[in-house]
């Protein structure tokens, strides 16, 4: 809401010498937030001036100018009368008109100097209301004639169109719709400032609105949403015999321009003007263009209305409309109907000052994409108390302004259930706000706020009984009160006091992960990323499962990015996207992870309610668990990716290219501090390279895949042919390492360490190999790593020699050195049994 | 033994002269060896006179042995020394031979880093679990039950229509992506045993394109208290004490009125700073205000009994005033020196 503050000054005193930023200083203090501050942003000399004379000169270019003589100041001084180019053919030898001096800037900005053109020095412009930033007017320079002015030559023209204004705009919450008003801000400024608020409501005052009549309005809603009527309110009156073709005075068109609104005509920048002034929206008809009383009721699906934009509508059952005669001729609360349209051959106006349902109204503006300053007042409630007030205001401005005469012809329904007093209990709002409040001082502020207050009837449980004023429909609980008294009384009151929580239990076992995954990673050379989650239905499809499984995906249904629509199943395709804009960026060598969710729906499955629960109370237990069963699994990834150099060339160092490798590393350190045991063994994955992937598993529980990203793919990515990747489902990692882990004895013992050399078919996995001996040689080995994988010379083709080192040890006693043989042996033996492995002498 | 010299102090004294002048002589532990060889074994001069003992006449015994065990004592202690010097002296040259140039080794393992925004948020995080907090998640894709339906968002209301949604496909089947972390609000008052304290640090989501000051994905804090007794100056000291930790105990805040469905009254939170960008002025930090009546409702908590307060704070803005990051794309692009700046810390 944008506020003109000599609009403002009407209505509450401002302090003279008041700034923008004053208003908007105290404005805050009470819940209005600052937003700009707008101005005409120009500056003189801009003076009245009057063409004495000019000459028509056709020039080259096709144009004719003319060149003026113009007096600018009383008097013979020698600027008095001055040499001006115009090229404008609208105005006559004696016509008033605004004179931009030299030195003026006009909005642009637009410098005004003395320049020479089409053969003369032009020493200053003659301004169109465009020019001057008041309007679109294309149809020459301001004439002040036509707006009914004759000021004296020399006068100040910015005071005069009332470009010296400023206006405020403040950011009104959903809960203030009479804040959308000056009369609202008025009110507010009042309580921020305690300046004396003149009510305009009250201001308005019209022997005739007491007696309208004549005019048939019916209120027929056979469908009222969620049980409300579509009208509580609906006051119609007639102005007869306006001239539609008058200009709009200047100040009317200045404050409008700085509230926002473009002047269009005068009988429509006078609605507009009433319904900033007094938040009420108000429509004018062509009386004329009626046909018989109005209707106010739903449409009938498919009912068609074309709107004063001139476009069709196709109408919804739920759409509230008015209608005559012919059907319908407005979007009632949104937009009116082209037919019935005010036009400059109106002469007889009917004015409609109505009330309708927010929701009824919200619902259609957004249906029809129609946000509208009349839709915005609707949807957050608008005084059902001003509707006569606010119609006799516009009947004045058109007899006033326009010429018209008001009658008595007209209508007033009103349906508005009185509102119940709102129970405060003494001492409640102290008890929620934190600060001791006197019961006058509670009074004092309820009153200030426009609310009646009465004591209550039982002493012993003292109450007052609180009825809101009709402008806040949002005040329904003492907690709404509360909010007003202690705006009113001030928030810096409250005191600071930190509450004392009952002892916590500290992080959970998977944030603790979270954490430990996050920083080892850190510390391990990877630096975390954070990926949007938005991902094209090929990305999923690709990394969301490692075979030809469908991938089921979640789809927003208003991405801002159309071409990835989905929730991400993967984090790879993310960590993929930035290590491209890192290389993109000149860094060649990356190691990356991200930890984040994934969105794993089920194939199948139908997520979502449709009906959802009340809030009256808390569900039950069914309707939470439907509630739970609406929503996807979402488990935490953590994702790897490692490309480039791992270690870079220097002095006496090799560089060392990252791999496969270096990414199962980082997966056993997420293992590592997730308290789980991986294990590896060769996988497949169709994002992967076929030779160069490995699956990850606790105990029989897969938990992810690292390897190397498919060198085809890579291409397509424009990343380099090797880029190590892994992916680890978090919670499941989490899930298997927790619990309380048992200390195991550290044995004292000598250790007997041998070395075991197995040939086996180069197919084996030496992993496998491994763990048949690690089981094979029993409780006395401690330790088992693979040393060396031979192949070649004095090996046979198809065969490797693969070597672990061992290393023994007893609880009790030293080995002999036949004891430790002995266990090797065994296990040697089961990887024979196993594998057809012999042992290499 | 034809060419044995006999025992006589001179012979002995030439033996001992020749070999401490060997040994003084060596130069490395390889001759210091060999010296030894020649000057203490079986075939050396010493060794010698000393087997020629055997053949001395009784009474001489002891007067030529003394001579002859003095000499080598001598000759031992004068090898021990030399040698303890040559250990010495070989090891310094070794540890010479061993400098490095300790500003060209090679890095073998590169430093990571941790995004600002996880720091951050684990710090905000410790400061309420060192207060008794508890820390509470929730889902990112939600019901919108849970988003806006328990926390007094009417469906009609138009602060519904301001959160700037995404919405899965049917919208029908009211799934979106959580516009604030507030539905872990609801479901901490419906899991937890009352009273709940709990901070809820989430990713969030809204409809606002990328550029320097939005982005459609962020995250925020989001804190709860529901207990008997509550007041807005407990939230006033809540966000005091806060304040002042993360930005050190100059910070000052400030609340004004304000309208949020799930909260009542409502409160903008402003923040103050002596060394802020721009000087020492209020900055908008956040929304709070005492938990609304029909939100406790909705969680079955009877707001006679309880009440409770409620804040929000976005962790892209705090970083951005608190560390001065001037571009909002900087902290979600996932340029690696953004971070690598930060390093471990925030």
């Amino acid at each position: 809401m944008r506020v003109p503050l000599s609009w403002l000054a009407e209505y509450v005193d401002l302090t003279p010498g008041t700034t923008p930023e004053d208003v908007h200083e105290a404005l805050v203090r009470v819940g209005l937030e600052e937003e700009e501050i707008h101005t005409f942003d120009l500056t003189g000399p801009i003076v009245v001036g009057q063409v004495l004379d000019f000459v028509e000169e056709p020039q080259k270019n096709g144009k004719t100018i003319r060149w003026c003589q113009v007096r600018v100041a009383p008097g013979d001084g020698e600027e008095a009368v001055r040499g001006i180019v115009c090229g404008a053919g609208n105005f006559f030898p004696g016509d008033k008109v605004v004179v931009t001096l030299p030195g003026a800037v006009l909005p642009g900005p637009f410098p005004i100097a003395a320049r020479k053109t089409y053969g003369h020095v032009s020493d200053g412009m003659i301004a169109s209301s465009r020019e001057l930033g008041l309007g679109d007017d294309h149809d020459g320079i301001l004439r002040l004639t036509t707006l009914g002015l004759d000021p004296e030559v020399g006068t100040d023209a910015i005071a005069l169109l009332g470009l010296d204004d400023q206006a405020v705009e403040i950011n009104v919450t959903p809960d203030r719709g009479y804040a959308f008003s000056i009369r609202g801000v008025a009110r507010e400024y009042s309580h921020a400032t305690g300046a004396a608020f003149r009510d305009p409501a009250l201001a308005v005052s019209d022997p005739l609105a007491g007696a309208l009549e004549g005019f048939s309005v019916s209120i027929d809603d056979q469908a009222p949403i969620r049980g409300r009527a579509g009208s509580s309110v609906f006051v119609t009156r007639v102005v007869r015999g306006v001239d539609a073709t008058r200009k709009t005075p200047p100040w009317m068109v200045a404050r409008l321009k700085l509230a926002g609104i473009r002047s269009i005509s005068l009988l429509v920048d006078i609605t507009n003007y009433v319904m900033l002034e007094l938040g009420q929206p108000i429509h004018g008809y062509d009386f004329d263009a009626l046909q018989g009383g109005i209707v106010v009721r739903r449409a009938a699906a498919g009912e068609t209305i074309v709107t004063l934009d001139d476009a069709t509508r196709t109408l919804h059952a739920e759409d509230l409309l008015i209608t005559d005669g012919s059907g319908p001729i407005g979007l009632a609360g949104v937009m009116g109907g082209a037919a019935t349209e005010m036009s400059a051959e109106t002469t007889n106006v009917l004015i409609e000052a109505a009330n309708f349902d927010p929701v009824s109204i919200a619902r259609t503006a957004r249906r029809h994409k129609l946000p509208s300053e009349a839709s915005k007042r609707y949807e957050r409630g608008v005084d059902p108390q001003i509707a006569v007030a606010a119609a006799a205001r516009v009947a004045q401005l058109m007899v006033d302004l326009a010429g018209g005469v008001a009658d008595t012809t007209g209508s007033v329904f009103s349906d508005i259930p009185d509102r119940q007093p709102i129970e405060l209990p003494a001492g409640y709002v102290a008890g929620l706000v934190g600060f001791p409040i006197s019961a006058d001082d509670e009074k004092q502020a309820l009153a200030e706020i426009g609310a009646t207050v009465a004591d209550g009837a039982d002493a012993a449980s003292p109450v007052l009984l609180v009825t809101p004023p009709s402008w806040r429909p949002d005040i329904t609980d003492k907690s709404d009160l509360a909010e007003e008294v202690a705006r009113i009384i001030g928030y810096d009151h409250i005191p600071a006091v930190l509450p004392v929580a009952p002892p916590g239990r500290g992080l959970t076992v998977s944030q603790k992960v979270r954490r430990r995954v996050a920083n080892a990673l850190a510390a391990d050379g990877f630096t975390e990323v954070l990926a949007y989650p938005f991902v094209s239905a090929a990305q999923n499809d690709l990394f969301g499962a490692p075979d030809e499984a469908e991938v089921a995906g979640i789809k927003l249904a208003n991405p801002l990015d159309g071409t990835v629509p989905f929730l991400r199943t993967s984090l790879l395709p993310g960590v993929l996207d930035i290590a491209r804009r890192n290389l993109s960026r000149g860094f060649t060598d990356l190691a990356l992870y991200e930890l984040g969710s994934v969105f794993r729906p089920e194939a199948g499955v139908d997520y979502g309610l449709v009906d959802l629960p009340g809030v009256e109370g808390r569900p039950d237990a069914e309707t939470l668990a439907a509630l739970e069963a609406s929503i996807p699994r979402q488990p935490r990834h953590a994702a790897l990716l490692a490309l480039g150099n791992l270690i870079p060339k220097q002095p006496g160092q090799p560089a060392v290219a990252a791999g496969i490798a270096d990414v199962l590393d980082a997966a056993r350190v997420v293992a590592a501090a997730s308290g789980a045991h991986l294990t590896v063994r060769q996988g497949a994955h169709k994002a992967f390279h076929p030779g160069r992937t490995a699956e990850l598993f606790v105990g029989e529980q897969s938990v992810g895949f690292a390897g190397e990203l498919l060198p085809q793919i890579a291409a397509e990515l424009h990343l380099p042919r090797v880029v190590a990747l892994a992916e680890l489902d978090l919670d499941a990692l989490t899930v298997a390492g927790s619990g309380v882990i048992e200390a195991e004895p550290v044995r004292a013992m000598p250790a007997a360490t041998q070395d075991l050399s197995l040939l086996v078919d180069v197919a084996v996995p030496a992993g496998d190999l491994l763990e048949v001996v690690r089981v094979g040689a029993g409780e006395l080995l401690e330790d088992i790593h693979l040393v060396d994988d031979y192949r070649g010379a004095g090996v046979a083709d198809g065969a490797k020699s693969v070597t672990f080192a061992l290393r023994f040890r007893a609880a009790d006693r030293t080995l002999t050195a036949a004891e430790a043989s002995e266990a090797k042996l065994a296990g040697a033996e089961r990887a024979k049994e196993a594998f057809g492995a012999t042992v290499r002498e | 033994m034809s060419d044995t010299t006999p025992i006589s102090e001179e012979s002995v004294q030439a033996a001992v002269d020749a070999a401490l002048a060997a040994i003084a002589g060596a130069a490395d532990s390889e001759q210091l060896k060999a010296v030894k060889q020649a000057h203490t074994a079986e075939a050396s001069p010493l060794a010698a006179l000393n087997a020629q003992l055997r053949q001395v006449a009784p009474e001489n015994k002891a007067a030529f042995g003394k001579l002859v065990g003095g000499a080598r004592g001598r000759v031992n202690q004068a090898f021990q020394a030399r040698e303890a010097e040559i250990v010495a002296e070989e090891a310094e040259r070794q540890l010479a031979a061993e400098a490095v140039d300790v500003t060209a080794l090679p890095s073998r393992r590169a430093v990571g880093a941790r995004h600002p925004l996880s720091v951050l948020q684990e710090d905000v995080a410790d400061v309420f679990v060192g207060m008794g907090w508890e820390i509470g998640e929730g889902p990112e894709l939600e019901n919108e039950w849970f988003n806006f339906d328990a926390l007094n968002f009417d469906a009609d209301h138009p602060a519904r229509a301001m959160q700037d949604t995404f919405f899965v496909d049917p919208v029908e089947r009211h799934l979106v992506l959580r516009t604030h972390t507030s539905p872990v609000q609801v479901r901490s008052m419906l899991e937890r045993d009352l009273p709940v304290y709990i901070l809820a640090p989430g990713r969030v989501y809204r409809t606002d394109e990328l550029d320097a000051t939005h982005t459609p994905v962020f995250t925020q804090f989001e804190g709860l208290a529901v207990d008997k007794g509550l007041t807005m100056a407990h939230l006033r000291g809540t966000l005091e004490h806060v304040a002042k930790i993360m930005f050190g105990p100059e910070a000052k805040i400030r609340l004004r009125p304000a309208f949020f469905p799930f909260t009542e009254p409502s409160a903008e939170l402003d923040l103050w700073h002596p060394t802020f960008v721009g000087g020492a002025r209020w900055i908008e930090w956040g929304g709070c205000g005492m938990v609304n009546p029909n939100v406790l409702r909705a969680a079955g908590i009877d707001p006679d009994v309880y009440s409770g307060f409620a804040f929000g704070m976005g962790i892209e803005r705090t970083l951005m005033f608190r560390n001065d990051v001037s571009d909002m794309r900087d902290m979600i692009e996932g340029d690696i020196r953004f971070s690598q700046h930060f390093g471990m810390v925030v």
